[in-house]
């Protein structure tokens, strides 16, 4: 309808003098926003059609392109801003729920940038990384409570199963189905290079992939898909997923147009049938039950794997980690509202869920104080954005973090949040042939490689700055945190100091 | 000897090859004073459509028929095994474009000699232009034994 137009949001500028029209902005925009108009004999482009993922700004060899962000606009006002006008009207038209994707975009305080970290001066040492030793292996799992001993004083080895990381820094769960091929692919590789370990998501494990399996955790979500015996014993470890924090509450929706060749084949459900992850777990209702399921799929791997439950950080998280903790479950998993998502619907991605700081505290404090910190290990996602989040989140009591977005980052992904489209220009987000081929898991791989070891860099360096030499001397470690701008209750809740005291 | 191959799995038929092949030898360091507004001829092609493409440039083989069939010496292979033209001595009978399996010689601009990849060497880049313009690493630079 014509009286419902609203102006790109975002516009695209080309430098007509810089422009040599070699085309190869039309011929990489999936979306058709560059055409090339053989009367004017010059490029041309639709801004309305633009989702700005930046693809033709970063492969133009000229630099000729940039996105701008419009400066169109509503009379302005503060409490009716362009973004609500627009999306009144968009539902006013079509009376459906707007559907995003990525995480949580909204203006909210970040924790991690109102957190400072500690450094050595005069009565401690630093520590140079380049020169001693610096230890980042971390082991996943439950903790023997006591040390046994054998008649002749030796140790018995009575470890609970573990996963061994390299680094304390692993994939998050991203389904063959919502990333292409390509993309699991290059994570898988990567998982496997740097010794951590990525996350299959709900989508199944591709045949391809098996061969990957000390690096993988595979996933069973409310959908069950791809879920077997096999699966289960091809990973390091199990995920049980509950929640995620892009859409804690909600399940999934993969269209049936997505489920084609492989992904149906490896989702096990016939082709063209939409995939539809419930929002609860129909057989889990209660502690009890996910005791049921998490020692159903112990029994099913012979109890040589560690199980995780994942959930989204919600209000009561703590309680909720509690009995998770008392399940049976080796790792608990955590997901704050940042979190990525390959679509949900706006309103539940922009209002639902709680700071994956204030949870992580939250939850790391209440199993110290009900003695059972021990039985499970902590895993936080929900953007991590660097390696100064990781440092913070491990000191806060993470035993390790969950990265997704700047996984994606990595590969390409520019953040346009747009996966919703299944026309993802990197070769990400979608299962087209000719755009999952963008991605070539050489170079993928390699970048992800990069980043994490750029990571283990940066935090063996922090690290080193505060005179700590190990991973394991930092977890908890909350009095190498010091808050800046934070009121009485935040401080209280992340359990740390404010700056200068 | 090294030389460059084409991914076929990994082209995107973008055609960013041919642009860096034309800019790199162009001689100039501006790549918009180079193409703009410039029908390019390059040394690279890519064929194909959007569904499956590859691109194609001079294979250095090792019985190359282009030298053989060269009835002016312009052709010949260096030292390396790379295939070079003396466009001094190029006559422009085209004789080596009819004999080419693979399409990897055409005439230059001025249709005076004949053109050909020289994998950069001969320019300032010195390394194949298009191999270091490709994004996807669907051109690779390397020596695959045989």
């Amino acid at each position: 309808m014509v009286r419902d137009y609203l102006y790109p949001e975002y516009e695209v500028v080309r430098d007509r003098d810089k422009c040599i029209a070699c085309r190869v902005c039309e011929r990489q925009c999936a979306n058709e926003v560059h055409r090339y108009d053989e009367e004017l004999e010059k490029m041309t482009a639709d801004s309305s059609k633009c989702v700005n993922c930046h693809r033709c700004v970063c492969l133009c060899p000229t630099h000729a392109l940039k996105i701008v962000k419009s400066d169109h606009t509503f009379k302005v006002n503060a409490n009716w801003t362009n973004e609500a006008i627009s999306d009144v009207i968009r539902q006013a038209g079509t009376g459906a729920t707007l559907l995003a994707s990525m995480g949580n975009p909204q203006e909210y305080p970040v924790y991690w940038d109102k957190m400072l970290i500690n450094a050595s001066q005069v009565t401690n040492p630093s520590i140079d990384p380049l020169r001693e030793p610096m230890e980042t292996r971390t082991y996943l799992g439950k903790k023997p409570h006591k040390i046994e001993r054998d008649k002749k004083g030796d140790i018995v080895p009575n470890t609970p199963p573990r996963i061994e990381l390299s680094t304390p820094i692993m994939f998050s769960a991203m389904s063959y189905g919502s990333i292409s091929y390509n993309a699991h692919a290059s994570l898988a590789r990567a998982a496997q290079e740097l010794g951590i370990l990525y996350n299959t998501g709900e989508g199944g494990l591709h045949k391809d992939f098996y061969k990957y399996g000390p690096n993988t955790i595979v996933q069973v979500a409310s959908g069950r898909f791809g879920v077997y015996e096999d699966y289960l014993n091809a990973g390091a470890a199990i995920e049980i997923k509950m929640g995620q924090g892009a859409k804690p509450g909600i399940g999934g929706h993969l269209p049936g147009a997505k489920i084609v060749g492989d992904i149906s084949r490896t989702r096990m459900i016939p082709e063209g049938t939409d995939a539809i992850s419930p929002a609860p777990h129909h057989d889990i209702y209660s502690i009890e039950d996910l005791r049921q399921l998490v020692f159903s799929l112990k029994e099913a791997c012979d109890y040589k794997k560690p199980v995780i439950v994942k959930i989204a950080a919600v209000h009561n998280v703590a309680a909720i980690a509690s009995g998770i903790a008392r399940s049976g479950a080796d790792i608990i998993a955590i997901d704050g509202y940042r979190g990525g998502t390959g679509a949900a619907p706006k309103r539940i991605r922009d209002n639902v869920g709680i700071p994956i700081e204030l949870a992580l505290a939250s939850v790391d404090q209440r199993l110290r104080d009900e003695g059972i910190r021990g039985d499970v290990s902590v895993v936080v996602g929900g953007s991590i954005r660097n390696s100064a989040d990781i440092v913070k989140a491990i000191a806060l009591g993470a035993d390790a973090v969950y990265i997704a977005t700047s996984a994606l980052l990595a590969l390409g992904c520019h953040l346009c949040r747009s996966c919703q489209a299944g026309k993802c220009n990197w070769g990400i987000a979608t299962q087209v042939p000719e755009l999952v081929r963008r991605l070539n898991p050489d170079d993928g791989a390699e970048r992800l490689v990069n980043l994490v070891n750029a990571w283990t860099h940066e935090i063996k360096e922090m690290m080193g700055g505060m005179g700590i030499n190990s991973i394991e001397a930092l977890r908890g470690n909350r009095l190498m945190l010091r808050g800046i701008g934070l009121n009485e209750k935040e401080l209280e809740i992340l359990g740390i100091k404010h700056a200068g005291e | 000897m090294k030389r460059v191959y084409a991914k076929e799995e990994w082209c995107l038929g973008c055609h960013l090859c041919e642009y860096q092949c034309a800019f790199a030898n162009s001689g100039l360091k501006n790549m918009v004073y180079a193409l703009k507004g410039k029908k390019i001829n390059p040394r690279i092609q890519v064929e194909g459509d959007n569904k499956i493409s590859l691109a194609v440039q001079c294979r250095h083989c090792d019985e190359p028929l282009c030298v053989y069939g060269c009835i002016s010496g312009a052709l010949s292979k260096d030292e390396n095994g790379t295939v070079v033209i003396d466009t001094e001595k190029c006559v422009g009978c085209f004789t080596c474009i009819l004999s080419c399996p693979y399409g990897a010689i055409m005439p230059s601009d001025d249709h005076k000699a004949v053109q050909k990849c020289q994998l950069c060497l001969n320019n300032s880049v010195g390394e194949p232009a298009c191999v270091k313009g490709c994004p996807n690493r669907a051109l690779v630079y390397e020596e695959i034994p045989d």
